[in-house]
């Protein structure tokens, strides 16, 4: 069924295929009657012009200049910037993989869920952005969380549940959450995260206006096909564009949700589309190849540090594992794999580095090996981490401990040492 | 409320009729505790007068020390002004937003409409539209945009027109707002306070006259207080914002219009602490919000007909202040719980567990518990009368008690 669909809808990136889509549907123009006393910022003529988004938007036509930059032969990065990017997808392939090797020892347990196929959408993305930046992911948070900058160690520990991980070991593989490192989480259920991805970006604008601190933070929400038809998407979209926050909503759009085919669940298949509907760009993008996820990265984050608002990208991507460590995967087509298995964005991005002479072989086998190194001495100290003792159970289950209450001999619980040690420092 | 306590406690000394109370009195708390400007029971119960000064005072200390004493209010010093509830709450978020610059307000209807029960009026005008912000109307993305601003260094105080419609923000207050703080293994703080009026209206229909605090009270990470009079709604609004727990502040539609003298120098009131309205000896009456006047009322009738009740407004309702109910127990051995929550798994049902498991010993009759009607409510006003408890069932149930 689901590849029937996808012979009938060509979805997937090229340049040819956009152009048999059947043409975008003029919004309806602005009433005049706006019902409240704010005006309206956005003269109707840009608005037509969002909405004609795949046209004419410079930020769709980036797979153009992509083009054309390559036709005249200036690289889109340096040497530097492609090893970075080079290292970081290898660190999160890796990473994923020793993941499921443990997970199949016993090592961790619960639902694991793996990126492998997608890393060019989190390097491509989180690559570009700096430590005050926020990221906030959904379960598949792995590897956004190590393109943070969250150390393999802290993330490994966290999955083996011992005391070192990045969440003490309370939170687990769908809650990674880093203060230092600004990662917003890790959410269980889909949709969630994206309130509190809008809630970051609103207080960037809040420090910015009201504290006038000197802030230009994005904040970048991650979450899948699925999510886009959850109402907490949709409520977001709207709020984020009515006060214009600095956040980019990036749908790693991999075609399937467990086992449900996007195609099957979502009326209008193409999610870039419903940006416009909100009043920000929409904007589809080759998930699969980092350098064309960067280009549009760049030009979103961009336009939310100028304070231009958010901006809406669906990146187009496949997972190359099951849903989850515990999804058998019979569902999707041996073909469709396939395909996309030929787009592997590392093999990609090799092939690019080799090819523009920008790196050597030898290089990229010594940031391999590297990484494996450190993938491994990462399950090493996880391996030798402590697991959380029996005080740590009710520590931080409040902020301030005095919310356990006063008990019946007059003193708050927390004072009592048998209790709760109170707030322990992480 | 002060003055009226000081002079219920006389009241209760001076139509104490030893003939006409069937249940002897275990307590013989000395007459001076008895009529203390303190609102807290000091120490244990029948000891207190054979312990040394010394003993004593010390309990008075430890008491002290975990339960912040209430201050003399304006009703005895004679200073004050004298507000509204919902002016009250006002000035309390006025006063909070002055203070620290990163509390801001969000909710429906809170800016340019001053909040639908005025809560919030003039605030726009004073912080500006971010501030002070008038969402659209959706609470999930709201309430999780109120947390996602918190765990990045802001205070929001997040408005429900009506609790009843946090129902539709409830994935991000249960997953969220409780539990981020411990997933996150403490490293992000969620110091959000949701506030809204909730509770059986005028005939407001069912949906509109909900009572959460049943439902929130399972999520762990969250605080619950409700208030009930000016003094504590202005008290326990401050106290929540600048708490760093998520705090859910319950209010009630048809207390919003109560008038009440509040001193003038700032003060709060303690989040988990439990206020003790009137010092009594038969029987513990615990109640919160709304039903604390009418549990007054009945208080009156009872007073009259020789009985001394002592009433605590629990106030905070996750967690309890088993410190004073647990004294007031002691004392007198009979609970009644009057609440306006559903009978089934409500406060009054968590309370009498907790009761139960803790004071076992201490009860000289099973506690009973007086709750709405486990039906929606209902339109119709006579309907509506019988699904609330009334000051007459009161009665009776203490007369039932104290047999």
């Amino acid at each position: 069924m689901a590849t029937s669909f996808s012979a009938t809808l060509p979805l997937h990136g090229s340049q040819e295929n956009r152009l048999l889509l059947p043409p975008i549907r003029l919004a309806p123009p602005p009433s005049s009657f706006l019902g409240s006393t704010r005006s309206l910022t956005i003269p109707s003529s840009r608005r037509l012009y969002h909405a004609h988004a795949s046209r004419r938007s410079p930020v769709v036509g980036v797979q153009e200049v992509v083009k054309e930059k390559k036709v005249t032969n200036s690289l889109l990065i340096t040497k530097e910037e492609g090893l970075v990017l080079y290292e970081d997808m290898i660190l999160g392939r890796s990473f994923e993989d020793m993941c499921a090797q443990m997970y199949y020892r016993g090592k961790m347990f619960g639902f694991v869920h793996l990126y492998n196929g997608q890393e060019a959408v989190s390097t491509g993305f989180i690559k570009l952005l700096t430590q005050s930046d926020s990221v906030v992911s959904t379960y598949r948070d792995h590897v956004h969380a190590l393109s943070k900058g969250v150390s393999a160690r802290a993330v490994m520990s966290e999955l083996f549940g011992k005391v070192t991980g990045c969440c003490r070991g309370q939170g687990g593989s769908m809650h990674m959450f880093s203060k230092e490192h600004n990662m917003l989480g890790g959410f269980a259920f889909i949709g969630e995260g994206i309130p509190v991805a809008t809630g970051a970006a609103f207080t960037s604008k809040y420090k910015r206006e009201v504290l006038k601190q000197d802030c230009d933070d994005v904040t970048v929400a991650f979450f899948g096909d699925g999510t886009c038809n959850n109402g907490q998407f949709y409520e977001c979209l709207n709020m984020a564009a009515l006060y214009k926050l600095p956040i980019i909503f990036v749908v790693e759009n991999n075609l399937w949700a467990i086992g449900m085919s996007h195609l099957r669940s979502t009326s209008d298949p193409e999610i870039w589309k419903k940006g416009p509907a909100f009043g920000m760009p929409g904007v589809h993008v080759d998930g699969m190849d980092v350098l064309k996820v960067r280009e549009v990265a760049k030009e979103a984050v961009t336009r939310a540090r100028r304070g231009e608002g958010p901006t809406l990208v669906e990146c187009e991507t496949y997972r190359f594992r099951g849903h989850s460590l515990a999804d058998p995967d019979e569902l999707r087509d041996a073909a469709e794999k396939a395909k996309y298995a030929a787009r592997d964005p590392i093999t990609a991005l090799k092939k690019y580095l080799v090819e523009n002479k920008l790196a050597n072989e030898g290089e990229l086998k010594t940031i391999e090996k590297k990484i494996d190194e450190l993938v491994e001495e990462a399950v090493e100290f996880a391996d030798a981490s402590p697991q959380p003792g029996r005080s740590q159970l009710l520590e931080n289950v409040f902020a301030d401990p005095k919310g356990f209450g006063i008990g019946p001999d007059g003193r708050y619980r927390c004072e009592d040492p048998k209790f709760t040690e109170g707030t322990a420092q992480v | 409320m002060a003055a009226r306590i000081h002079g219920g406690a006389a009241t209760a000394l001076s139509t104490f009729n030893p003939k006409k109370l069937v249940a002897p009195s275990r307590t013989n708390l000395p007459a001076a505790a008895r009529s203390s400007k303190r609102c807290i029971v000091a120490g244990g119960g029948s000891d207190a007068s054979k312990k040394s000064l010394s003993v004593r005072h010390s309990q008075k200390l430890i008491a002290n020390a975990a339960v912040a004493t209430k201050a003399e209010t304006s009703a005895t010093t004679g200073t004050g002004h004298e507000l509204l509830l919902f002016e009250a709450l006002q000035e309390g978020l006025e006063e909070e937003m002055d203070r620290d610059p990163h509390v801001c307000v969000m909710g429906e209807d809170v800016g340019h409409y001053g909040g639908s029960y005025k809560v919030t009026k003039g605030l726009a005008d004073k912080f500006g539209d971010l501030r002070v912000l008038d969402t659209p109307i959706c609470e999930n993305a709201f309430t999780g945009m109120g947390i996602g601003a918190a765990m990045t260094g802001l205070r929001p105080v997040i408005e429900g027109m009506n609790m009843g419609f946090l129902l539709l923000a409830f994935n991000q207050i249960s997953n969220n707002c409780g539990m981020l703080h411990y997933t996150s293994g403490g490293q992000f703080t969620i110091p959000v306070v949701i506030r809204g009026p909730g509770g059986v209206g005028r005939q407001l229909g069912a949906e509109h006259s909900q009572r959460l605090e049943s439902y929130f009270q399972s999520i762990p990470g969250i605080q619950m207080v409700a208030c009930s009079t000016p003094y504590n709604a202005k008290g326990l609004m401050k106290a929540a914002i600048r708490s760093e727990n998520p705090v859910i502040l319950f209010e009630h539609v048809l207390l919003y219009n109560l008038k009440e003298k509040i001193p003038d120098e700032e003060y709060i009131c303690n989040l988990e602490e439990a206020e003790m309205v009137r010092p009594g000896e038969h029987i513990t009456i615990l109640t919160y919000s709304r039903m604390r006047y009418h549990v007054m009322q009945a208080a009156k009738t009872l007073v009259n007909k020789g009985y001394d009740p002592e009433v605590i407004d629990i106030r905070s309702l996750k967690p309890f202040d088993l410190y004073t109910i647990g004294n007031s127990v002691k004392k007198t051995h009979r609970v009644l719980i009057v609440e306006e929550c559903m009978r089934t798994g409500g406060i009054g049902a968590s309370l009498t567990a907790a009761i139960n498991e803790n004071f076992h010993d201490y009860l000289d009759a099973p506690v009973m518990c007086l709750s709405s009607q486990d039906v929606p409510t209902p339109y119709a006003g006579t309907l509506e009368e019988w699904t609330v408890v009334q000051p007459a069932q009161i009665v009776t149930a203490v007369e039932q008690l104290c047999q």
